[in-house]
């Protein structure tokens, strides 16, 4: 669809960046200032953003034109590279939009609540605040360079975020492995943007996929498998994938805004947005739809292993992000239910991080689920409004996760040739290992028998677990009513298809509610909850974590990610740096020094001749004469 | 005579002083060898005078002389003062300035 | 036939040329002599024997102004000069043989060698003409002709070394003053030393009290004794005893104890 410059109220839409980069202005710059009434500006700010996106939202939905371009500056005017900063709506970046901020938005009113006793609560809010600026840029960004400003604001914001905590060296740690992993992303982003420029010689979506035609498809595929390498950084996906559950050293709610609902959905815009540059290479959607299928067994894997109950979740995230990446591989056939997905995961991952949040909280910051238990009687609406989102995510219809769900795997089984079914038995089967790991959560956490009385002794038990206070449980309130309602809401009547195609192309072949992949889906989850069961619900569970076969030592291990990591790129890398240390003290250093050796010796041996005596002078200046007298009759002669 | 014979045996003479120069000791010895190589510069300057029958080497001699005469009081000058410090005349005693 | 020295140039030949080699083989040998003999003394007088072959040489050579100016100011003069310092500094002053540098005496030998051949080649293969006959020129002379060169050719060139040669005097006047620490004693002084030193008199010189005048026989001290000093070291004091009309000591205080008793007693008359 043609692209128009703004009008109406969009021409203000340059205020849904303004408000919370004022708001993190003054909140890092003010200082501890602004510390009594820091928290209130920093909710204040998300929320004045939701009310205009709202607004922006129904005005665009309103005008025929759906994609509109604000120009905001010139950014880079040189010769023949131009860039300028402008906002583009359309669309996709309208639903990206709404859930940065609206999700956002009660996330931050959750982290008054949850960060209360925190004395640097007014800092966290001010990188709250940076990163939903970075993030609506991201979305926002009318071409990639843009776009890539923010997305390197986003992972400036996660890292600080992720080590806010900066006394606790795991969580610097964390936070520095986080941006590492995401620089090697970064590179494959960098590089698409400078093949689009010496190509194309434009960076603006208009121009670049206009002229991606006439790069051929090798140009096309170069650009696609480059995004994936950008977005798998992001996203956490294989083989950049190890930085996930190590980001789980952060606060909660950052867990919950940035590495579930929003900042790893960027990897997904992306390669959505670039969609016209993926029609043209089938290849790279071939490897997404793989690196898709991969990540989804290989965090839902590791999810059932894990103990800790941010972790688990992080393994989840990784899964339903592979599921959109399997989404966005599928084409025009999966894209609006990529999206879809994500979006609906965006309010039930969020509802189950927050959820988790105030399980933690309540028990004294306690993360070990081995150490939980029962605790349905003492946090009911944690329970229940967790228990929605279990039931979203896992895709028990009618709740969110079962209507994009399903819409992933019929496009995966649509797809044919040898591909598509092994991508429909792979979600299938990450269905059932979801339905698994969640049940086994929910178990573990708030029902059997309370692990976390009596036994003060090596372990100090909370007094009485409470339910949060109004601030935090009300957002998981309105959370849980996403989780329900998001899904059916986007995909019956094939709403969101209608609203997304423009963009990004409708599915070619519309199926109904109900498909036999789907049931069989449906079929598998319940067998998986059910084995969960068997495990998890009718024998107690046991405090100390029993060894185990291979598999789950292995999956406690993130199947080995960080050994891997390390033994194919860290040590050589280090060996390399160790090696040209080596080098420059023996090699360039031995040579500059054995030059000063050499100097000193030789003048060590020449000062003997300075013997003292004025007759072995004379005799040097008499040999000198003579040599004189010979070269002169050397030229004469 | 040819001058030939001259310049040789200045030749000779110059190299003698050479040698007396850088064997012997006694600081006033060797200052009379230097004024031997400058006698026989003399001589060879004035064979050349004869050679080219104008008198150019001769005055040119004449002023080797004059110059010689007023280094010869200023190195004697100097040695008596160092023979006044040190109470030695040999030149191999001044032989602190070395490695 | 014209006296060589006197002809120049326009001498015989033959007389010139036994002239010229006797005067070559002394004046070689003396320069040979100068650096191998050990007494500094005996190293002036072959310089000396040098210069004066030399002399003779450039009188040959038709340069009589240079030859004379040779003998006065180089040999009279210069190594006058010499044999003054030589004396101030110690004319016993002699070398060693021992060579302390090492290597000194062959590498010398060698560059020596070296640079006598090179010469010789060089001056070998250089065009010497012979000699050129002087012109009789128009009642000029050999002085008036270098007269004429010096004053106008080279006037600057002798300006110069006037200059040089006043710059030259000056620094031998700074170079052997010697600074007064302590203040010029006063003749109190002086005087107060002497008596606290207690020699009052000075040393006897040779032949005081002597029974002869000989400048190698040693002064008479009041009590008899010879005075050792009073003999130059150079000398060595000969015995004095020998002499018959040696009268011992103790006898000769007796002797003037008497002659003064006589002599007051004379006195001690003249006034009564």
């Amino acid at each position: 669809m043609t692209t128009i410059a703004a009008t109406g109220v969009l021409r203000a839409s340059w205020l849904l960046l303004a408000f919370p980069i004022f708001g993190a202005v003054v909140l890092l710059v003010g200082g501890r200032r602004t510390d009594k009434w820091g928290h209130l500006l920093g909710v204040a700010m998300p929320v004045a953003s939701f009310v205009y996106a709202v607004i922006a939202f129904f005005a665009l939905l309103g005008d025929h034109d759906r994609s509109q371009d604000l120009h905001l500056f010139s950014y880079i005017p040189v010769g023949g590279f131009q860039v300028s900063a402008g906002i583009l709506l359309d669309p996709l970046s309208a639903s990206f939009m709404l859930l940065i901020t609206g999700v956002g938005s009660l996330i931050i009113i959750y982290s008054v609540g949850y960060m209360a006793h925190d004395s640097d609560r007014r800092r966290f809010f001010g990188y709250m605040n940076l990163f939903i600026a970075a993030m609506l840029l991201l979305v926002l960004a009318d071409n990639y360079l843009v776009l890539y400003v923010g997305w390197e604001g986003v992972g400036v914001a996660s890292y600080l975020l992720i080590g806010f905590w900066q006394f606790k060296n795991s969580a610097a740690v964390a936070a520095k492995k986080a941006f590492v992993v995401n620089r090697v992303g970064d590179a494959g982003l960098t590089l698409a943007i400078f093949l689009m420029f010496a190509e194309f010689g434009t960076v603006t979506f208009p121009g670049v996929f206009g002229s991606v035609r006439s790069g051929g498809s090798g140009v096309a595929t170069a650009l696609g498998l480059l995004l994936l390498l950008g977005a798998c950084g992001k996203s956490a996906q294989v083989p950049l994938q190890s930085w996930l559950l190590d980001a789980m050293e952060g606060p909660t709610p950052v867990s919950a805004l940035i590495h579930a609902a929003t900042m790893v959905t960027a990897g997904v815009y992306l390669l959505v947005r670039s969609n016209p540059i993926l029609a043209l290479a089938p290849n790279a959607r071939l490897a997404i739809a793989i690196v898709g299928a991969v990540t989804l067994l290989w965090g839902a894997i590791i999810g059932s292993a894990k103990d800790d109950i941010k972790k688990s979740l992080a393994g989840s995230t990784m899964s339903q992000i592979g599921y959109m990446h399997l989404g966005a591989g599928l084409g025009p056939a999966g894209y609006v239910f990529a999206i879809a997905h994500l979006l609906a995961h965006g309010f039930f991952k969020a509802g189950l991080f927050l959820g988790s949040g105030s399980v933690i909280h309540a028990m004294d910051d306690e993360q070990d689920m081995r150490r939980y238990g029962g605790l349905a009687r003492f946090l009911p609406v944690t329970f229940v409004t967790f228990g929605l989102a279990y039931l979203a995510i896992i895709g028990i219809p009618p709740f969110s996760g079962f209507f994009t769900k399903d819409g992933i795997i019929e496009a995966a089984w649509d797809r044919g040739g040898t591909a598509g079914p092994i991508f429909a038995a792979c979600a299938i089967l990450g269905a059932g290992i979801t339905a698994f790991y969640m049940t086994r959560m929910m178990l573990m956490t708030f029902t059997g028998r309370r692990r976390w009385e009596g036994e003060a002794e090596e372990h100090p038990a909370p007094a009485h677990p409470h339910e949060s206070p109004a601030v935090m449980v009300w957002p998981m309130i309105l959370l849980a009513v996403g989780s329900v309602g998001a899904g059916a809401f986007l995909i019956i009547g094939q709403r969101f298809e209608k609203f997304l195609g423009p963009v990004t192309g409708v599915p070619p072949v519309s199926h109904g509610i109900w498909t036999v992949p789907g049931i069989i889906a449906l079929v598998l989850a319940l067998a998986g909850g059910g084995l969960a069961w068997v495990m998890y619900g009718r024998v107690p569970v046991p405090e100390t974590a029993p060894h185990g076969n291979p598999l789950v030592v292995a999956a406690r291990k993130d199947l080995y990610g960080d050994a891997i990591n390390e033994s194919v790129l860290m040590r050589p890398g280090q060996w390399l740096t160790r090696l040209s240390v080596y080098f420059d003290n023996r090699g360039v250093d031995g040579l500059v020094n054995s030059l000063a050796a050499l100097v000193g010796g030789t003048s060590g041996r020449l000062r003997r001749f300075q013997t003292g005596f004025v007759r072995s002078y004379a005799l040097f200046m008499y040999f000198g004469a003579v040599v004189l007298v010979l070269l002169l009759l050397v030229v004469r002669l | 005579m040819s001058p030939i014979y001259y310049v040789t045996l200045s030749v000779i003479l110059f190299v003698i002083g050479g040698v007396g120069v850088l064997v012997r000791r006694n600081a006033i010895v060797i200052f009379m060898c230097v004024e031997l190589m400058l006698n026989a510069c003399n001589l060879a300057f004035v064979a050349f005078a004869s050679m080219w029958g104008n008198l150019h080497g001769q005055v040119i001699a004449f002023f080797v002389m004059v110059v010689a005469a007023a280094e010869v009081v200023v190195g004697l000058a100097i040695l008596m003062a160092i023979y006044r410090a040190r109470r030695s005349a040999s030149v191999d005693d001044a032989n602190l300035l070395k490695y | 036939m014209t006296h060589v020295l006197a002809a120049g140039p326009n001498a015989d030949a033959a007389a010139v040329h036994i002239v010229w080699w006797i005067l070559a083989i002394v004046s070689g040998s003396a320069a040979i002599a100068m650096i191998l003999v050990r007494r500094a003394v005996h190293c002036a007088i072959m310089l000396a024997v040098v210069m004066l072959c030399l002399a003779t040489m450039y009188a040959m050579l038709g340069a009589p102004f240079l030859a004379f100016v040779q003998i006065i100011v180089y040999t009279g003069a210069v190594l006058m000069l010499f044999l003054f310092v030589l004396m101030l500094i110690g004319i016993s002053s002699s070398d060693s043989i021992v060579e302390k540098i090492k290597g000194q005496r062959q590498w010398t030998g060698l560059f020596a060698i070296g640079l006598l051949v090179l010469l010789i080649l060089g001056i070998g293969h250089a065009a010497l003409g012979p000699a050129v006959p002087q012109g009789a020129a128009n009642g000029t002379n050999n002085l008036s002709e270098i007269a004429t060169l010096i004053f106008t050719t080279y006037v600057f060139p002798f300006e110069a070394t006037g200059a040089l040669l006043i710059t030259a005097a000056l620094g031998a006047m700074v170079l052997a003053h010697r600074e007064r620490t302590v203040p010029r004693p006063s003749q109190r002084e002086l005087a107060a030393r002497r008596l606290a030193s207690g020699q009052l008199a000075p040393d006897p010189s040779p032949g005081v009290y002597a029974l002869h005048d000989a400048a190698d026989r040693p002064a008479l001290l009041p009590d008899g004794t010879t005075s050792e000093l009073s003999v130059s070291t150079v000398l060595s004091p000969r015995d004095v005893t020998e002499s018959p009309q040696f009268v011992p000591a103790e006898q000769r205080v007796a002797i003037t104890a008497e002659r003064v008793e006589r002599e007051l007693a004379q006195a001690g008359e003249a006034e009564t």
